[in-house]
């Protein structure tokens, strides 16, 4: 797998192209400009968000993530400025819904 | 009075419009597939109420300098209502929009849609407690059953009729304090009339490009105001006020889902296991490719059986008709160019595009088509685009002009000329008329396949070029994938009519007119001269029979009239005994690249302006020609 060129701003986090399938993690950043942020805030993905990564496409392909209720393929250039945490230690705006925490 | 349906999409907007209007607006399962909105009228309770049906939209913070066309109508057209479809399986992320809907201050009233789907889901919802909290009436409705659809209209009207203004929700207290503090500098300016200062607060905040442009212009004093409570906004929180006025409006409408929902386990369906293996990274792609071979042997295998015993029938029916005029007369001549116009389009057209447009329905309806930008986003990425520009190219195989239209879903300026410019090059339901009803039926269904790979390949060299000259970055996928559908079966015969109406009262008129002017013109020796003109191209390049010069020039109003004017041409639907299979393969090859038809450079004209529709148009013919003459030589060295 090659590794995702992080801005080199913050600590060595996790970025999303990494999570393994059936794993869940959080969002805690997302790097990158307005527009991309917009595009995820429509579709349901925040900042303190939990994501299930359900599948994820060959050759570098789109991580398929499951959020909300909602699957959103994420493309890998995508995924890569999504920085995510999976213990939960960060501060988030809204909890992580039952159905997640049970799945 | 006037209602709007508003809603994200794949809430099943489009099918309570059409529950209302009949089948108009063509449902299609991805992000602003309704591209523009469609009205109808309606009598409600006796009332005549208008319902227009707008786009779908995940948001009404729009991320492009221009607004889309649902967020200038909600903002500026004068209407009474708004019905606000919601999808009450995903009710979270709907309820964003609902919220940013109910700062609007108008009449509104939500449709919670899909009941079936969230039961099936496990999941249950209050739609009382919803409609308290929301402070506006909750209507259940499961549209694609026409159930609660009434009830919903009823209550819209009765809703409408007090007017009653919604109230703009309570957002957490720092982004409140700052919304105010905004507020107060608009009303003092008010820089956007008549949409409420509120909204128009948020909208800064989130750094909305669109308005921001506008009140820049307009009112630099407040533009800085904005920047101001912005960063403090930015100070308290760390991250940037967008998002805090975004993740604030998200907590809230999930604050409001964790209420009102309870969720109960649900048994894994046939959509998840089916998707399991359609997404799934080994057998993703191999049933991809089935699925394709699978359409495409559909079309053909039907295409054959219903063609064969048409052609026999219209050859005895041009047997008879010339019987009954002196030969060589006009009479006859227009005559017969009247009945090769019906058997080009009866015979030849119809059996192929029937099962084509049905089998394209299906794969929208299922929601196969955003599986395929998933499975297909790392290839695309060869190419210089993403998996989002698999949605025009394969509309594109339908017709060219939607498919062209749809480049709008794609972010990036570059992305759409880039998409705009390759859809006009895939074959669309015309070109593969020309396709089936010459190669496959003449040269056997693996020659087709052969010219559907190449047409491919020709695409893959044209994007990659195309991707490494031009300028621009490209945000990349973010797609909502819905869930696969059972698709409806009245639906389905409604969308292959509505694409097949116009065929047949468009293109069908046109076939037949120009049947016979071209068998006029050939009776008045007139398209000699214009064969002559193009021999060059035609008998020396390419190695054709002079006479289907005119059918090339026929070709540019309507790809299907290359075929019908062909036949007509030639004087014969066996097109095999006048020319050889070589040349059968030359010129489909040039018909399927060169000059996109009439329609279609209208509308690249409007989506990359007229020189811009030249150079593609021009293009093309130079690719038309690379193409089929060496498809030519190619041909004549190998068989």
């Amino acid at each position: 797998m090659m590794p995702c060129p992080i801005g080199g701003s913050s600590l060595s986090m996790m970025t999303l192209d990494t999570v393994g399938i059936k794993r869940q993690a959080r969002v805690i950043m997302i790097d990158g400009g307005q527009k991309v942020r917009s595009y995820l805030n429509t579709l349901g993905i925040h900042i303190g968000d939990w994501l299930t990564v359900v599948q994820r496409a060959p050759f570098r392909g789109p991580v398929l993530v499951e959020v909300h209720g909602t699957r959103v393929a994420l493309g890998r250039g995508v995924a890569c400025k999504i920085q995510v945490d999976m213990d939960g230690v960060v501060e988030h705006l809204s909890s992580p819904t039952e159905a997640v925490e049970a799945g | 009075m006037r209602f709007v349906l508003a809603g994200q999409p794949n809430s099943g907007k489009s099918s309570i419009f059409n529950s209302v209007a009949g089948y108009r607006s063509a449902t299609a399962n991805f992000p602003k597939s309704s591209i523009s909105f469609t009205a109808t009228k309606t009598l409600i309770a006796g009332r005549e109420v208008e319902v227009v049906d707008l786009p779908g939209i995940y948001s009404l913070t729009s991320s492009d300098t221009v607004a889309g066309p649902a967020e200038r109508y909600l903002l500026n057209e004068p209407y009474d209502l708004i019905v606000n479809v919601v999808d009450a399986s995903r009710l979270g992320r709907s309820l964003e929009l609902t919220l940013q809907l109910l700062g609007l201050g108008r009449p509104m009233i939500v449709a919670l849609n899909m009941m079936d789907e969230a039961h099936r889901r496990g999941i249950e919802v209050d739609h009382e407690e919803l409609s308290e909290l929301l402070g506006v009436p909750v209507v259940t409705t499961v549209s694609r059953l026409g159930r609660g659809l009434k009830r919903l209209f009823r209550e819209s009207l009765r809703h409408a009729t007090f007017a009653v203004s919604s109230t703009p929700p309570t957002y957490d207290r720092e982004v409140e304090e700052a919304i105010e503090r905004v507020k107060a500098a608009i009303d003092e300016d008010d820089p956007i009339p008549g949409v409420p200062s509120r909204f128009v607060a948020i909208k800064l905040l989130e750094g909305d490009p669109h308005l921001s442009d506008r009140v820049r212009s307009r009112a630099p004093d407040l533009s800085d105001r904005v920047t101001e409570v912005a960063n403090h906004l930015e100070e308290a929180h760390g991250w940037s006020a967008d998002q805090v006025v975004s993740g604030s409006r998200h907590a809230v409408a999930h604050s409001i889902e964790d209420r009102v929902v309870t969720h109960q386990s649900s048994k894994e369906g046939w959509r998840e296991r089916a998707d399991r293996l359609l997404l799934n990274e080994w057998t993703g792609g191999p049933l991809m490719v089935l699925i394709l071979a699978g359409f495409f042997w559909l079309v053909f295998g039907v295409g054959q059986r219903v063609e064969a015993p048409l052609v026999v029938g219209f050859k005895w029916l041009q047997g008879s008709v010339a019987e009954q005029f002196v030969p060589g007369s006009l009479t006859a001549t227009i005559a017969d160019g009247l009945v090769m116009g019906l058997a080009g389009g009866v015979a030849i057209v119809l059996p192929y595009l029937i099962p084509f447009l049905l089998g394209l329905a299906i794969l929208e309806d299922t929601g196969y088509l955003p599986r395929l930008a998933y499975i297909l986003d790392s290839f695309m990425h060869r190419i210089g685009l993403h998996g989002k520009s698999v949605l025009p190219l394969i509309l594109g195989y339908g017709c060219s002009v939607p498919a062209i239209m749809s480049t709008r879903i794609l972010e990036s300026e570059k992305d759409r000329r880039i998409t705009a410019a390759l859809t006009s090059f895939i074959p669309c339901s015309a070109r593969t008329v020309v396709i089936f009803g010459l190669v496959a039926a003449f040269m056997g269904p693996i020659w087709a396949l052969v010219i559907y790979l190449l047409n491919i390949f020709v695409i893959v060299v044209l994007g990659t070029v195309m991707a490494k000259r031009m300028k621009g970055a490209s945000p990349g996928l973010v797609l909502e994938i819905p869930d696969l559908s059972l698709p409806d079966v009245k639906t389905l015969i409604a969308k292959t009519w509505l694409a097949l109406k116009e065929f047949i009262t468009i293109a069908w008129p046109l076939l037949i007119a120009s049947s016979i002017v071209l068998g006029v013109l050939e009776w008045a020796n007139a398209a000699d001269s214009i064969n002559a003109l193009l021999s060059p191209l035609t008998v020396w390049m390419l190695g054709l029979p002079a006479a289907v010069g005119m059918t090339l020039v026929f070709g540019v109003l309507r790809k299907e009239l290359t075929l019908v004017m062909l036949v007509q041409a030639l004087g014969t639907t066996d097109v095999n005994t006048v020319m050889t299979t070589q040349q059968l393969l030359t010129f489909t090859l040039f018909v399927v690249f060169y000059v996109p038809c009439v329609a279609t450079i209208a509308v690249l004209a409007k989506q990359m302006g007229w020189r811009g529709a030249a150079a593609i148009s021009g293009f093309t013919v130079v690719v038309a020609v690379v193409v089929s003459v060496s498809g030519r030589v190619l041909y004549s060295l190998f068989f």
